[in-house]
């Protein structure tokens, strides 16, 4: 146990789903009976880089929190808009959190 | 040559504050065997677990610096991890990080810092100058969460 395994991958995190968002959203701006509703969609902002936090660190659970919701798992970067190199870090920093049980793996 | 560490160790309720001090002595003892050193030590004292550990619904958790080599962390660890008040623990290499996140930090103060010199101003941003920034568009958030919900 050398700490959280910085380097085990899991899937395509972000970049699978980006394509969907977009067709989702012209889906969204266009359905519902044909009744033209302008979607807003506010730009996402990568959390990290807005408030220049350098240290994304497994202790600070205050931090961590807003990224692991209700069912505690970790949010994906389609939705937070967090930028690549900080949801890597951020990966990282949940799961060595989640070894020391100060987040969820889960919730029942 | 050296390198820095944190280790994090998850102590059992049951435990009596000596026997957390002993632990901590205990570790003491292996990194002054090792030729490494204890910086710091931060107690951050009874915590409610995210999830239960076996019977456990808290614990105590414990946080070492330690300064020293590769050897002294595995020993540490192997120690740990026969320790019977001991539930978890976590080690963790941090020094490269740090050093990393000191560069971003000091070339980011120096690019503003040599930016806003060639734009006539003082090096240092006054308290309360600057842009609004960051948090203005905070204000819908539901259009992202609803598509979390669907």
């Amino acid at each position: 146990m050398n700490g959280g395994g910085g380097k085990r991958s899991f899937g395509s995190g972000g970049g699978g789903g980006r394509g969907k968002t977009g067709a989702r959203g012209a889906a969204g701006a266009a359905g519902k009976d044909g009744q033209r509703r302008p979607m807003f969609r506010r730009r996402k902002i990568c959390k990290f880089c807005a408030e220049k936090i350098d240290d994304i660190n497994y202790k600070d659970t205050k931090l961590l929190m807003p990224f692991v919701p209700e069912r505690a798992k970790i949010m994906p970067r389609r939705i937070s808009g967090t930028c690549a190199m900080h949801q890597r870090k951020l990966r990282t920093a949940i799961m060595r959190a989640r070894q020391l049980a100060l987040l969820p793996y889960t919730a029942e | 040559m050296t390198r820095k560490y944190e280790l994090v160790y998850l102590v059992s309720p049951d435990a009596t504050d000596p026997q957390i001090a002993d632990l901590h002595t205990q570790v003491e003892a292996i990194a002054q065997r090792l030729g490494g050193t204890i910086e710091k030590t931060d107690n951050w004292g009874r915590r409610k677990l995210a999830y239960e550990i076996g019977p456990h619904k808290e614990g105590t958790y414990v946080v070492e610096y330690i300064d020293g080599g590769g050897e002294l962390m595995k020993e540490i660890d192997r120690r740990l991890k026969v320790t019977d008040l001991i539930i978890r623990h976590l080690v963790v290499r941090v020094d490269e990080e740090q050093t990393v996140i000191e560069r971003t930090r000091g070339q980011r103060t120096e690019t503003s810092r040599r930016r806003r010199i060639a734009r006539g101003l003082p090096p240092d941003r006054a308290p309360g100058e600057g842009q609004r920034g960051e948090v203005e568009d905070d204000r819908d958030d539901r259009f992202d969460m609803s598509e979390v919900e669907r």
